[in-house]
């Protein structure tokens, strides 16, 4: 009787050990990756890494300036594309849940949300590449906003019905129509909480690389043109990481940086943002 | 004060607000069905001269017009389900430690750590796969004792690159996924199943038990989850996978997965039908996370509606 107890007792403790064994496995890796990433990146994060451009292979130095530019270039353009389809849809599920359409519209961002960025660049190509035979930055814009329309989809519906009902029956009340009801009303009311989907969205996006490989291929100098290859600092990070030379993997690793300090910078906006509605709502 | 006149002029205006967001809310699951067209219509070539060959040959050589994809069906399978072996239990812990055991200081910190594992972008892993992670695989397979490496499972040179490396580095990225899924889940368990199992003297690894079981169709959701995340992993995977189109038994052996070599040679394929088996890879591997997502979604909403 006794044994069997102290048998069980072990058992939960051991599992419960499990447990504590668990977070402490995956925080290892994060700790390394991001010790790494700052120890290698910070020392080759200089001014020149940040405004050059690139040297030819075998001169040291030069930057990824125009790297950054691109990657700023098609942020942009993906959110033009999907923030617009995006919100308008969402605005779709939240004010008419059970319409059979949004049951379709919300499987369907369920979907698009999960196919592989690799699948979402091959489309990219087909729709916007093959016609022109040509790269260009707006197939990688496509590529990128068409990865950012599920997310931004569902948060804004989310964040929609937060929004008290009472709002929306007092401006039908007062003889709004539902449109004006929904666009003077619901939507500012909702409207940090929609801004906070669009920065948890470009977090996704900031980083992704796979779908621009062949859309928006890269580039060894500044361009703004939507029509040309653009450089990238993820496209530009891969290149410099699977090269053979030093100073390239010391420039791949500041480019990681970069990117490391993007990402966490939208998803600290995004955190904070998203506190501080829980709060506003609760209230 | 409302007039017939102008309550149905509002009807109209209603009308007109359902369909305006209804033809934009359209386009996506237009877009959906787009890419199913378009990666269908661009495999077509590759289709019709291969057919089911195309999945059991494996020879891959785009010299020769000679296209089969077994090898990297085989690398995608056998890298996600290392990944998903070493990820499991972990991301399970984790799920049981936020929701059941962690003291309320600690939860919401390690919330946000877990979920930065998520943040990180697939080709910063990829980065520090290749400077970190590869050369400690390569000194962990040297250190490996012959009797061992003549298993099929160890066998070949210890390079660092290979599958091992690949699962590795996919359980880590994985482990977020799941476990956020998992916790949700365990949070919907109603509480009375674990007071029940307490009432009845149940140890504290006894109660979560109950709650994993009474959980169970929404926790293997959750693992698929991280399944269909695996499988479209590409860059990460792709930098330390070592680019081997060969089938093989072993961890240590390069070896090529379908994201991969989509990445790797989609804009050097020089004529049609390369680029057609190309794109049919990706349409395979489209239809298969689609199936793994909505099996996910299935598993996880019937516990969540279960609840309600």
């Amino acid at each position: 009787m006794n044994g069997t107890r102290l048998r069980r007792r072990l058992v939960s403790a051991a599992a419960v050990g499990f447990c504590v064994l668990s977070v402490v496995l995956a925080l290892v890796p994060l700790g390394f990756i991001l010790f790494f990433v700052l120890k290698e990146g910070l020392p080759a994060l200089t001014f020149d890494f940040l405004t050059r451009l690139p040297k030819p292979v075998g001169e040291q130095g030069g930057g990824m300036g125009n790297a950054i530019v691109g990657s700023s270039i098609l942020i942009a353009l993906a959110g033009l594309i999907a923030v617009p389809i995006g919100i308008v849809s969402g605005i779709h599920l939240a004010e008419f849940r059970a319409g059979r359409l949004a049951t379709v519209v919300r499987f369907a961002a369920d979907v698009l949300n999960g196919v592989p960025s690799i699948v979402i660049g091959i489309f990219a190509y087909s729709i916007a590449v093959m016609p022109f035979s040509r790269f260009s930055a707006l197939a990688g814009g496509v590529a990128l906003g068409i990865m950012m329309i599920p997310i931004i989809v569902r948060t804004t519906e989310e964040l929609l019905n937060l929004v008290p009902p009472s709002l929306r029956d007092g401006a039908l009340a007062l003889g709004a129509t539902r449109a004006r009801a929904v666009f003077s009303v619901i939507l500012p009311a909702a409207l940090p909480g929609i801004l906070t989907g669009v920065l948890v969205a470009l977090a996704r996006i900031a980083g992704e690389t796979a779908p621009l490989l062949f859309t928006a291929f890269n580039n060894r100098f500044w361009s703004a043109r939507l029509n040309q290859p653009i450089a990238s600092l993820t496209v530009q990070v891969y290149t410099y990481a699977i090269s053979p030379y030093d100073d390239w993997h010391r420039q791949a690793w500041a480019g990681a940086t970069v990117l490391i300090g993007a990402v966490l910078l939208f998803s600290l906006l995004a955190r904070t943002a998203i506190r501080r509605l829980e709060r506003m709502h609760h209230a | 004060m409302i007039t017939p006149v102008a309550s149905g002029r509002r009807a109209r205006e209603r009308g007109g607000f359902r369909l305006g967001t209804g033809a934009v809310a359209l386009l996506v699951p237009l877009l959906v069905a787009g890419i199913a067209i378009v990666l269908t219509w661009d495999s077509l070539l590759s289709v019709r001269q291969f057919g089911l060959r195309f999945w059991v040959n494996s020879t891959w050589d785009p010299v020769a017009g000679i296209f089969g994809a077994f090898p990297f069906i085989w690398g995608t399978l056998y890298s996600s389900l290392l990944a998903l072996l070493l990820s499991t239990p972990i991301a399970l812990g984790i799920a049981v430690f936020l929701s059941d055991l962690s003291p309320r200081p600690l939860r919401q910190p390690l919330v946000f750590l877990t979920e930065l594992l998520a943040a990180i972008p697939s080709i910063v892993y990829g980065l520090w796969g290749i400077f970190v992670l590869v050369p400690a695989v390569r000194r962990i397979e040297s250190l490996t004792p012959p009797w061992l490496r003549r298993l099929p499972l160890f066998e070949g040179p210890p390079l660092g690159v290979g599958l091992l490396a690949a699962g590795l580095i996919l359980s880590v990225m994985v482990i977020p996924f799941t476990a956020s899924v998992a916790r949700e889940i365990l949070k919907a368990v109603p509480a009375n199943q674990r007071e029940g199992a307490y009432a009845l003297g149940a140890t504290r690894w006894e109660a979560i038990r109950m709650a994993l079981f009474y959980g169970r169709q929404g926790i293997m959701g959750a693992v698929m989850l991280g399944l269909g995340r695996a499988l479209g992993e590409t860059m990460a995977v792709t930098m330390v996978i070592g680019y081997a189109p060969r089938a093989s038994l072993s961890l240590f052996a390069p070896q090529y997965t379908m994201a991969a070599v989509i990445a790797n040679e989609f804009s050097e394929a020089a004529d049609d039908l390369y680029l057609h088996a190309l794109v049919e890879i990706g349409l395979v591997l489209f239809i298969i996370t689609i199936v793994i997502n909505t099996m996910s979604r299935l598993l996880i909403w019937r516990v969540g509606s279960e609840r309600a």
